[in-house]
């Protein structure tokens, strides 16, 4: 009656196939969704746009805010993706079964891992050219050459991370409405509060150490330094490699898969 | 496929225990129960979800955690909900699931068989609970898989989904591939499977064919209808011990015990020797439903 035959012919697919599948799928799907969207790019650029304009209301310290601004604004990108949204993207995925029956499937855990890396960097590849792309129009001049792109490269690197290895232990371990919650309000609490679009010299004397150590401080305040060529900051690259390992350790113990 | 003594405890609450069943390649094996009998535990434990607290599991004579990644191209799983992205699209989903397997079937055609064809486009959390469920089913066969197993792949479906999922089911087991399910539903283990577990509190309660199944004991009914406030006394001796007679309401006769052509013989002799006309005369020998009860108790359990 039907053409299709299910005599049984199992196998995996390769896993290149396997996580550029997954990658597509996890992007897609967070194309589609309106908050996630707001959040990697109506947001930042709106931060750009309005702090470049915003003149002396908000003091961003010495030299030309545009160039303070953009770098701060690529790391509040990062945060955006590789924590808030993969932390209730993943917690959803926990909560609806998903990770449950991916664990049935062919796709290693690895894979699924490579995967959400993949659409990670794919969006923020596209998150960082918008900003950059803004940033110029609006008159940013990162100094630094090569080396300094290099170098803020490595920090974004690491900042993803670092974020993303927070956003999975969150993810891994709270249930999908408090992730939704908490990944929220960290988001608000680190830009407000984590050094990440004002500079370090923003914010009060006595919370210098705490900003360097946070993970949004040491990329934001790192990515400006090196943007501005002022060197890649040790420290920050010491900060963020702290975290994301710490960060992997962690998730890799508590994560729960259902 | 071969369970033997598993254990599995949730704190203080064993959920299986001590349960031993076989499966035999190339066929339907259901296993029915109450909730929370123990019926899902135990298929996650074959899956590779669940780590067994005692006993041994060989799927495909592996060891489902130890082997999972030689097993899970070979076994598909429908879990009893959810498995797909809310916001992705019916088939979207399943061409991300095919996409994992190295020889998937037609993703199209999988869709229009179990009459997904016009759901297309729309997200996993739109679909009706049969749309959802039909979808998981798909899900689970994508990838021409050995084994499947289908936690309770009819639940809350219409009869037409239930009968497109039975054939589909059926089409399965035509093409060489083995399917382990659960249900509630005994028409349906009647109707699809060739060996039948029953488990309840953990425990293997029954196993065997339906027919054996339905037939253990040959508990049956044979009832007529003739006029009220016949003398039974005669009835009675004519039949061996243990047979129960219901005149409720008068006028409806009912002999209750195992059925043979003899106890019909003896049940005739009595009205022609009364010279009444049995009306209506049925036998009916238990259902697997009938079965089910008894074995499982009657009443709800708290
Ligand atoms: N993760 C868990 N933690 C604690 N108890 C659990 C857990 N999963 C199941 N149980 C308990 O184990 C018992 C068996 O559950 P199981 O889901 O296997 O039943 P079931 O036969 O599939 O029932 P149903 O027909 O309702 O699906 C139930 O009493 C349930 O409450
Ligand atoms: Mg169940």
């Amino acid at each position: 009656m039907s053409p299709l035959t299910h005599s049984p012919a199992p196998g995996a697919a390769p896993m290149s196939r396997m996580v550029a599948s997954h990658a597509v799928m996890e992007t897609r799907l967070l194309l589609r969704n309106g908050e996630q969207v707001l959040l990697a790019v109506v947001i930042p650029v709106l931060v750009l746009l309005g702090g470049a304009e915003a003149g002396n209301v908000i003091d961003l310290g010495s030299g030309r805010r545009i160039d303070v601004l953009t770098p701060g604004v690529m790391a509040l990108a990062v945060m955006s993706t590789a924590f808030t949204s993969l932390a209730i993207a993943t917690a959803f995925e926990r909560r609806y079964g998903v990770l449950k029956l991916l664990g049935a499937s062919p796709l290693p855990r690895t894979g699924l891992l490579l995967g959400k890396v993949g659409s990670l960097l794919a969006v923020e590849a596209c998150q960082l050219a918008l900003i950059a792309l803004v940033g110029i129009a609006l008159g940013w001049r990162p100094a630094g050459g090569l080396g300094g792109t290099l170098g803020a490269g490595l920090l974004l690197l690491l900042g993803t991370a670092a974020f993303a290895g927070l956003g999975l232990l969150m993810a891994g371990t709270l249930r999908a409405e408090a992730t939704l919650a908490a990944a929220n309000l960290v988001y608000v609490v680190l830009l407000a509060a984590g050094a990440v679009v004002l500079p370090v010299s923003a914010y009060p004397k006595a919370m210098e150490v705490v900003l360097a150590v946070l993970p949004s401080g040491a990329l934001a305040q790192g990515l400006r330094d090196v943007t501005s060529g002022a060197g890649l900051d040790r420290t920050a690259v010491v900060v963020l490699t702290v975290w994301a390992v710490a960060a992997a350790a962690l998730t890799a113990r508590t994560f729960r898969w259902d | 496929m071969e369970v033997v003594d598993l254990v599995k405890r949730y704190g203080a609450k064993t959920a299986v225990d001590g349960l031993s069943l076989t499966v035999e390649t190339g066929s339907i094996t259901a296993i029915l129960g109450p909730n929370g009998a123990g019926k899902s535990t135990t298929l996650e434990i074959c899956e590779g979800y669940r780590r067994a607290d005692g006993g041994r599991v060989r799927v495909l004579g592996r060891d489902p955690i130890a082997d999972r990644r030689e097993l899970a191209p070979r076994v598909g799983v429908m879990l009893q909900a959810g498995g797909a992205w809310s916001a992705a699209h019916a088939d979207e989903m399943l061409r991300y699931v095919a996409s994992l397997y190295a020889h998937p079937l037609p993703v199209r055609a999988l869709m229009e068989r179990l009459g997904l064809g016009s759901c297309g486009r729309t997200p996993y959390r739109r679909l009706s609970g049969g749309e959802q469920q039909r979808l998981g089913l798909a899900m689970a066969v994508v990838g021409r898989p050995e084994l499947v197993f289908l936690d309770e792949p009819t639940a809350g479906l219409d009869p037409q989904s239930r009968r497109s999922t039975w054939e589909l089911v059926e089409q399965l087991v035509a093409d060489g591939v083995t399917v382990v399910l659960t249900t509630h539903y005994l028409e349906e283990a009647e109707r699809l499977a060739s060996w039948v577990h029953v488990i309840d509190r953990g425990r293997l309660l029954t196993s065997g064919t339906p027919h054996q199944l339905t037939s253990a004991g040959a508990k049956g009914t044979l009832s007529f209808r003739a006029r009220p406030g016949l003398a039974l006394d005669g009835l009675a001796r004519g039949l061996p011990k243990g047979y129960l007679v219901e005149t409720e309401p008068p006028g409806c006769y009912r002999i209750l015990g195992a059925m043979t052509p003899q106890i019909l013989a003896a049940v005739t002799a009595w009205c022609a020797d009364l010279g009444v006309m049995p009306e209506g005369l049925a036998v009916e020998r238990h259902s697997l439903e009938d079965v089910f009860l008894e074995l499982t108790g009657r009443e709800l359990r708290a």
